[in-house]
């Protein structure tokens, strides 16, 4: 039985549930074909109807979904050889950002991305996904050694955010995503991120600057998250749907403001529902635009980069 | 924020630090720092570029940029409503004033954020009018100087807030390519997207006194761990010891030390 944790996609799952049902029944040898047949076309129906007009506020719940795919399966499905490295060379190692080279259709890649856990020991050890500086400086020194050896970075965004914390503080964790933003605008190799869940404000933007910005359809991107901003602006918690509505933090919303590239389908149900299938998409969208990158001259990437960046944002001089 | 709030109107105003009650021309004569006990109230971009610039003399730049409420935003208010309020109260400049002028008669670019619009917040505008400033700067290798206040990224601007971190520290990796130097001058408060951004980055990290400076705001953290925090936590002279900043200047001898440092640069 699965474990029902997000109550608008709870009719999908009583479906799965009787499907999984009736086929165990069907492989005792009982006759159910019909009433499977009806539960599957009742399925997808009810996929459709729920995913066709899904609120930003769901988006964020599926973003956030307890078996969404992390990085590291990402990265185990799409890349072959993956090495992970370990620390900053200042103070230690972040297990909330894993960072390390991998083979990408046969050549080496970089690749970094946060990192969270999913039974409760892992979650505690990769902090729910939210670095300390360590693990800023740490994807900065992988990202750098790819620049060293002309190696593309891939980097695959999945955060609540940066950890608010003394440590964090003490250890500059403005300094260290700050550093991120400016040495990431200027490194004279393709970078490709790919935001595959929630991407929390600073704490994701730290891994974020590229020459391609991809999404996945129930990725979410924010510059806080809705029940910061409803405990900010609305002085009220509850209404936290609200803000999700007013922030704008979509794949289509990012789409249309010009922040992302391209919105990568998720599989029927989501990602949570078909990792194989999400990175399947994710692989092939990294090999189209790495194509077209890896036929830049170094110097035009970059300017190309603060192009793109420099014209983010919208505001008028007359 | 209670603490800072700056200097009323009034003909009298009372030091939010040690309480005492001073003549409000006493204070601006002393540029705004309490005579009693040194507490630094919070100055506008005006009043700020004025206190640094040669002969209180600066050239306004690109103050026609202005928002446009790109995603309709509308809280408890809406958001083309709030601008509206905060242009006739503070003026056209959104939460960012640049000025062009000279410091030891030297040509300088100050860019001072405005905290009584929105907070200091960084939207479009202050994204766009700190890249404008950089680019003038490369175009006329000329020095960067940004003093912020600010709570961080502008909420009613979204994503597009955000993105505006990216865009700036871009700028300021050309700067630095091409070896013409960046101060960031840090002042109470300064937060979020805008501590995580800019305000790091400079050649040289230079901070007033008693600075609110950090990445999460107080309360954040102390909801996240759920502690009281230190005393002095976050404060400029902590960040100082933690190696983060180069200096905590008195706001008396700011002037003096960016001419200083700048004249190792140029």
């Amino acid at each position: 039985m699965a474990t029902i944790v997000i109550p608008f996609l709870e009719p999908i799952e009583n479906l799965r549930d009787k499907i999984l049902e009736l086929e165990m029944d069907t492989r005792k040898g009982i006759d159910n074909s019909s009433e499977l047949d009806k539960t599957r076309r009742e399925h997808e129906e009810t996929v459709n109807r729920i995913f066709s007009s899904l609120t930003r506020w769901q988006r964020c719940l599926l973003a956030r979904h307890p078996d969404r795919p992390y990085s590291l399966a990402y990265i185990h499905d799409i890349f072959t050889d993956f090495t992970e490295f370990h620390g900053d060379r200042r103070f230690g190692d972040d297990p909330a950002i894993v960072a390390g080279f991998a083979r990408f259709g046969g050549e080496p890649v970089a690749v970094v991305g946060h990192q969270k856990g999913r039974d409760t020991a892992e979650k505690v050890r990769r902090n729910f996904g939210m670095p300390r500086p360590e693990g800023y400086r740490k994807a900065q020194r992988i990202m750098k050694l790819a620049a060293q050896f002309k190696r593309p970075i891939i980097s695959f965004i999945d955060t609540p955010g940066a950890y608010p914390g003394i440590d964090a503080e003490e250890r500059g964790q403005a300094e260290a995503i700050a550093d991120n933003l400016l040495v990431m605008a200027g490194l004279p190799v393709p970078i490709i991120v790919v935001v595959t869940g929630e991407g929390g404000s600073g704490g994701a933007l730290g891994l974020g600057i590229g020459d391609r910005i991809l999404m996945a359809e129930h990725a979410i991107y924010s510059v806080i998250s809705p029940e910061g901003c409803a405990a900010i602006l609305w002085k009220d918690p509850a209404r936290t749907e609200e803000a999700a509505e007013a922030l704008h933090l979509t794949s289509p919303d990012l789409q249309q403001l010009g922040v992302i590239d391209e919105v990568l389908p998720e599989p029927f149900g989501g990602a949570h529902m078909d990792p194989g299938g999400m990175a399947s998409t994710i692989s092939d969208a990294i090999s189209r635009h790495l194509k077209q990158l890896k036929k830049v001259r170094p110097d035009v990437l970059v300017a190309r980069r603060y192009k793109k960046f420099r014209a983010m944002g919208t505001s008028t001089d007359r | 924020m209670k603490k800072g709030q700056g200097v009323p109107r009034g003909l009298w105003i009372k030091c939010d630090s040690c309480g005492a009650i001073l003549y409000h021309k006493e204070a601006a004569d002393n540029l705004h720092v309490c005579p009693k006990c040194d507490h630094h109230f919070r100055l506008t971009a005006s009043q700020r570029l004025a206190s640094l610039f040669d002969g209180d003399r600066y050239k306004v730049l690109f103050n026609r940029v202005r928002s446009t409420d790109p995603l309709g935003f509308v809280d408890s208010k809406a958001y083309s409503d709030r601008l509206k309020t905060y242009q006739k109260r503070i003026g056209p400049q959104d939460a960012l004033l640049v000025g062009q002028g000279e410091i030891d008669r030297g040509p300088t670019v100050i860019a001072a954020m405005e905290y009584g619009f929105m907070g200091g917040s960084m939207g479009s505008v202050v994204g766009e009018k700190l890249a404008l400033a950089a680019e003038r700067c490369l175009d006329r290798r000329f020095p960067l100087v940004i003093v912020s206040c600010s709570g961080g990224a502008r909420m009613q601007e979204g994503i597009l807030s955000l993105m505006q971190m990216g865009k700036v520290s871009a700028a300021l990796a050309r700067m630095r390519e091409k070896q013409l130097p960046y101060i960031s001058v840090l002042t109470d408060p300064t937060t979020g997207g805008v501590t995580a951004s800019f305000a790091m980055l400079g050649n040289l990290n230079i901070a007033e006194p008693g600075a609110l400076i950090g990445f999460a705001g107080p309360r954040v953290i102390e909801q996240t761990i759920r502690q009281t925090l230190p005393a002095g936590f976050q404060r400029s002279e902590f960040l100082l010891e933690h190696g983060m900043l180069d200096l905590v200047v008195h706001r008396h001898e700011l002037k003096e030390t960016l001419a200083t440092c700048l004249g190792y640069f140029r």
